[in-house]
């Protein structure tokens, strides 16, 4: 994955917690500036790309590490 | 940033938030603040039971005459004595609600409630109810809207993409 401007560290959080968290660091981040998500929450596998897609951003790339899911995201 | 054109208003969704139990209050706190986080455009309308957890903590009791004190004592206002709907075993069960939500990483309601508000989320409190239970404006917690009535929730969610009833 390439390096992102700035990395959420969701891991150990519940619904709804990880997009929120998504949410915010969105609303640092300039356009074209990516954000890593990482979460551990199984809600999140579907979750994430729901909010991407919800808002228009763009998902780069995801993968899973045992329990940790990552999300690549650029803003749109 | 939405996907929609420029020139239409983001997605509406719009929660008449009726009862005070803590097993709806879930719900409606954590689909509000998501909604929030989609970019969209989201009012909470409390009325009824809705209104009594958003009686701050440390009022202990609400109410002009005996009866509504009574209701009040019945409704323990507060968010954090809100009850569950079933099973509730004089607070037994939504103790354990509560630790099992701890230990899970659910955050309490009162917590998205505060993070929902911060994201932007209209809270509405019901004037009608206020004055049927004669709750106070100060006795509500801070950040809420100003108390509107049935045609304004009605105008709101006739303009929402997602009405709710919880």
């Amino acid at each position: 994955m390439e390096d992102a401007t700035t990395t959420v560290d969701a891991k150990g959080q519940t619904c709804p917690m990880p997009v929120l968290m998504t949410a915010k660091a969105a609303k640092e981040l300039q356009p074209g500036e990516t954000m890593l998500i990482e979460a551990t929450d199984n809600g999140a596998r579907s979750d994430i790309p729901a909010w991407v897609d919800q808002t228009g951003n763009e998902l780069v790339e995801s993968s899973e590490d045992g329990e940790v899911l990552r999300f690549l995201v650029r803003k749109k | 940033m939405t996907n929609t054109p420029m020139n239409t208003e983001p997605e509406s969704m719009t929660i008449i938030a009726f009862s005070g139990d803590l097993d709806k209050l879930w719900p409606t706190m954590i689909l509000s603040s998501t909604a929030a986080a989609n970019g969209m455009d989201v009012t909470v309308f409390y009325t009824f039971w809705g209104l009594f957890p958003l009686v701050k903590d440390d009022v202990r009791i609400t109410g002009y005459d005996a009866m509504t004190k009574m209701l009040a004592g019945m409704n323990a206002p507060g968010m954090k004595k809100a009850k569950l709907s079933k099973l509730n075993m004089g607070g037994m069960g939504s103790w354990m609600m509560r630790k099992v939500a701890k230990k899970n990483n659910l955050m309490p309601p009162e917590d998205l409630f505060a993070i929902a508000k911060d994201m932007g989320v209209n809270m509405w409190p019901c004037q009608m109810t206020m004055d049927l239970l004669g709750i106070e404006g100060d006795q509500m917690v801070d950040g809420l809207g100003d108390p509107v009535g049935a045609a304004t929730a009605l105008k709101k969610m006739s303009n929402s993409n997602i009405s709710l009833f919880i």
